[in-house]
């Protein structure tokens, strides 16, 4: 099948107007008849659910937390990217898009990108009424900084909180829908099940997380808002809880998986020091602004003391390969060059897996106090976990999994194949391509649940009949059945490993064979291992207490057992793509100097999986992307 | 790279935990050793490595509330030694590192305990009651569109930076737990402030403050006598002028109150 995006043609900058005056309009007084269910309630689900309840809609919201303040929205440090060109650098809606475009190594689709860099400028105008207190300057303007792949500062940012605070911003809009009575919150309470009736999304199956029963909510539309899955890899810059299984769920249930392949690894992070660590911490990308990245120029300098290392025997090794993006080349480009550094043995820190990252020459030129007041908490957090302090000595950092570009396939109204399933945030795959800009996470988030779903829900909305299914009808009865089966054989197996074992084991296998660099033979050998680690699963994972009660250890015995059934898709879809472009580098597809070798003539596509059965080959639909703005050329940061 | 060859040692320790299975069970401490542990585990890290050798014996895992593990969303919550997140300054309990014991050490854990948390398993309470307070009154009323454009309204840099300050709470509910009457004044302190710092929030502060305060009693959280337990137990440092803005703010409402404005919840004479 050719699956169609339904992107607006004509003039792509009035692409996102002629679409909203073409879709339809629910009636005011009948959006009160329409339950719309949104699971999550991070930027993308708290910013939606807040807006449609705004609209009038009858809105139920879903999150596995105790609370909507704490979804993993909540860690983002650096900031949000908005075309407001206000510090008169050359910014504009069209860069935005061009940067975005280019970023994403050409597998993104035009209108959704130009849309995003449209209604950036309205997020940051919406969040300061709100009441984020973003940076200022001292007129009291609002400052901004600059970030990976940009070279304009359009990067708005509230200390290294950014993510905090506008995530506090949409739980304050929800809240009040919360109190006005238009949301219905279900906190702890974990999506486990789609429910789809002829072919359309009308419900959820849920476990409620203290009391362990398992309910189904029927809504007139599904709105999947559950983030990212980078916690296939186990250690990431992830929440514990951060799972695949709402897309999952979804996905077993028809919906098409997109380009799950395309993985970002992020560049600074705080090496792991032992193999008990639960998470990867992530310090942010801004501090590439001020820090500068290298490694001993000789293997043996490695181990002495990074101060006693002269300034010639320093390989500051970005700016030295790309001298006009320099420590701020993207992503994909500055976690592969350290893996590079610290293949050839010239890597820091224990089992040499870490680069420098120096505020020597900016504590020199701004004083200490400046690099303080910009990344103090930054440098804190780097001190409690390492116990080392950043002003004296260089931190050091490694690249780790944390941001998934793939997602569930979205038309250009963010529905998936399935009507009535529209996919928010993180969890779908449209506008990052290949590989995200660093920034454009929260704006993506914001964007989807602010501006876009509350014109393209209505759409779908009054082509249905509201109410059509109720919570006795024979769908939502199978699916409690089958959700209520499978808690029951996790609790009876009782065999000898625990669920962290697996997803342990699961993790490592992923980061050898799928991570920063993948060839056949990787992903062959991946391909062949999962199913084995499946099948241990089901035959000795040992779960203890019962299901009626507050359980962590069935939870992640759960999100475990989805992992390793979609760790499999992942390796499949980066096998199936035959070159390499942003986050997803293929060894045998690379130029001379290691840079990323793509191939538009046979992959200038979206791949959409279909789920086909536990262990099948799964069906790949293609969506095939046209660039008539932007032209296809070869990325270059040099 | 200072302490990284003593961190490297293992350790053991002893920890005395409070097990509760259910709101309405009973609670008793069970005492469990926590061993091989070093330095570079956190603390979480510390108890997923005792939980891993409970399951394997056989007995129930320590439920204990978590998830970002790096001290910003606010969910992990246990009294360490009878202090909110174990005491180091400005740190969460999943940014505690071992580190900071030594071997042989006996650890208390505790629930945070207040009347307005309920006990739900172990570690594990109810914080519902901040959501509760939010929800109240803890935001502007703007509709989603429709605002000016963000540098419209220019904010001065203290107003801005004090605002930021107050919005740094991640809504632990260790100020509540800390504090001997079980207020949660700092908490809503610093929304409060953090709006009435802002051109924004300046509208609606008398009849925030005057809901906050409301729906504090309606939750059950007591009333603040000055203790400071609160600050000093603050993950984040939220300091307590926050309280005495919110103080502040709520005379200003009754002021207003009694010249005639209608402020819900605020009685005017
Ligand atoms: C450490 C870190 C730093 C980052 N920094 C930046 C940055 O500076 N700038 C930027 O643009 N981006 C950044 N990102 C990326 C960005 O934060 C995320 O991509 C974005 O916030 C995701 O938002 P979301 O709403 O899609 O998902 P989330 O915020 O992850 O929310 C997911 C929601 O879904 C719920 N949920 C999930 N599964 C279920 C289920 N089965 N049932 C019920 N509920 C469920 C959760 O409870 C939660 O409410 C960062 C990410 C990380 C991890
Ligand atoms: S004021 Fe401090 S202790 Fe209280 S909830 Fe906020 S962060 Fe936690
Ligand atoms: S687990 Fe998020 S703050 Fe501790």
């Amino acid at each position: 099948m050719i699956l169609d995006g339904k992107a607006p043609t004509g003039p792509i900058e009035q692409s996102w107007d002629k679409h909203r005056f073409d879709m339809k309009l629910v009636n005011p007084s009948n959006k009160r008849k329409y339950k719309i269910l949104v699971v999550g309630t991070g930027l993308a689900g708290a910013s939606a659910a807040a807006s449609l309840g705004e609209l009038g809609y009858n809105v139920e919201a879903f999150c596995y937390q105790d609370s909507p303040r704490r979804a993993h929205s909540i860690a983002a440090q650096g900031g949000i990217n908005a075309a407001k060109n206000y510090p008169n650098d050359g910014d504009s809606i069209y860069r935005l898009f061009y940067d975005t475009i280019k970023g994403g190594d050409f597998r993104s689709r035009e209108a959704d990108v130009w849309r995003l860099s449209q209604v950036s400028n309205n997020i940051i105008d919406q969040c300061v009424a709100q009441g984020v207190p973003f940076a200022r300057d001292y007129a009291g303007y609002l400052d901004t900084r600059s970030f990976g792949g940009a070279q304009v500062s359009r990067t708005f940012y509230a200390r290294g909180q950014t993510g905090q605070q506008l995530l506090l911003g949409a739980y304050s809009a929800i809240s009040r829908q919360i109190k006005m009575g238009s949301v219905k919150l279900f906190p702890r309470t974990e999506m486990l099940d789609l429910v789809v009736v002829d072919g359309e999304a009308k419900g959820i199956t849920v476990r409620d997380l203290i009391t362990g029963e398992i309910r189904v909510h029927t809504g007139d539309a599904v709105v999947l808002a559950s983030g990212g899955y980078m916690n296939v890899f186990y250690l990431s810059t992830n929440a514990m809880g951060c799972s695949v299984t709402a897309i999952w769920e979804a996905h077993k249930k028809g919906a098409f998986f997109a380009n799950p392949c395309f993985t970002q690894i992020h560049p600074t992070c705080i090496p792991q020091a032992g193999d008990y660590q639960s998470k990867l911490t992530l310090m942010s990308e801004s501090l590439r602004n001020d820090g500068r990245i290298w490694v001993p120029k000789k293997k043996e300098d490695c181990t002495k003391p990074a101060n006693q290392i002269a300034e010639e025997d320093r390989d500051y090794y970005l700016e030295r390969k790309y001298p006009s993006f320099g420590n701020l080349a993207p992503r994909d480009i500055s976690s592969r060059a350290a893996k590079e550094q610290c293949d050839e043995g010239r890597g820091v820190g224990p089992g040499g897996r870490g680069v420098y990252l120096d505020f020597r020459d900016s504590i020199k030129r701004f004083g200490e106090n400046v690099i303080r007041e910009r990344y103090g908490n930054l440098f804190e957090m780097y001190e409690r976990i390492t116990d080392e302090n950043g002003y004296q000595v260089p931190m050091r950092i490694y690249p780790a999994p944390h941001y998934a570009m793939g997602g569930l396939w979205v038309d250009y109204n963010l529905m998936s194949n399935l009507p009535g399933l529209f996919v928010l945030g993180e969890a779908n795959f449209s506008v990052h391509g290949a590989n995200r800009l660093g920034a454009s996470a929260l704006m993506q988030g914001l964007a989807d649940g602010y501006f876009v779903i509350p014109y393209t829900i209505a759409n779908y909305l009054v082509q249905t009949k509201p109410g059509k299914v109720k919570a006795d009808h024979a769908e939502c009865r199978k699916s409690i059945d089958e959700v209520k089966g499978t808690m029951k054989k996790l609790l009876s197996i009782q065999g000898n490993r625990t669920p962290f074992e697996f997803i342990r084991e699961l993790g490592l296998l992923m980061w050898n064979n799928c991570g920063m660099a993948r060839s056949k033979e990787s992903l062959t050998e991946a391909i062949a291992k999962i199913p084995a680690i499946r099948e241990e699963f089901w035959k000795n994972v040992k779960v203890s207490g019962t299901g009626a009660e507050f359980n962590q250890q069935l939870e992640n015995a759960g999100r475990t057992a989805d992992f390793i059934e979609f760790a499999e898709l992942i390796c499949r879809d980066a096998l199936h793509r035959d070159e390499s472009c942003g986050g997803h580098f293929r060894v045998e597809h690379q130029y001379a100097d290691g840079e990323a070798k793509r191939n538009d003539a046979d992959y200038a596509y979206a791949a959409g999986w279909e789920f086909k059965g536990v262990g099948k080959e799964p069906e790949l639909h293609k969506e095939p992307l046209k660039f008539e703005n932007i032209h296809l050329a070869v990325r270059s940061y040099k | 790279m200072s302490a990284h060859t003593s961190d490297d040692k293992t350790m053991s320790v002893k920890l005395i935990v409070w097990r509760q299975k259910g709101p309405n069970e009973p609670g008793r401490f069970e005492t469990h050793l926590a061993k091989g542990i070093t330095g570079h585990h956190s603390f979480l890290e510390m108890l997923d490595v005792v939980n891993e050798d409970l399951i394997k014996q056989g007995k129930d895992p320590i439920a204990f509330d978590h998830d970002c593990r790096e001290g910003i969303c606010g969910t992990c919550s246990t009294v360490v030694n009878g202090v909110p997140h174990g005491g180091q300054e400005r740190t969460t309990l999943c940014q505690l590192h071992m580190r900071k014991f030594k071997d042989g050490d006996a650890i208390y854990l505790e629930p945070w305990r207040a009347r307005a948390f309920p006990i739900i398993r172990d570690l594990v309470v109810d914080r519902g009651a901040l959501d509760t307070l939010i929800q109240a009154a803890g935001y502007v009323s703007c509709h989603t569109g429709g605002v000016p454009d963000a540098n419209a309204i220019p904010i001065s840099k203290p107003d801005s930076d004090y605002a930021m300050d107050a919005a740094e709470c991640i809504g632990c509910g260790a100020c509540v737990a800390a504090c001997p009457n079980g207020a949660a004044m700092l908490f809503a302190g610093a929304k409060v402030a953090q709006f009435a710092a802002l051109p924004q929030g300046q509208v609606e502060a008398p009849e925030r403050v005057a809901a906050m305060i409301n729906a504090m009693k309606e939750c059950g959280f007591g009333n603040c006598t000055n203790h400071y337990e609160c600050q000093a137990a603050c993950p984040k440092g939220i300091d307590v002028k926050f309280i005495a803005r919110l103080n502040r703010e709520f005379h200003k409402a009754l002021f207003k109150a009694k010249a005639g404005a209608f402020i819900p919840l605020v009685e005017g004479e």
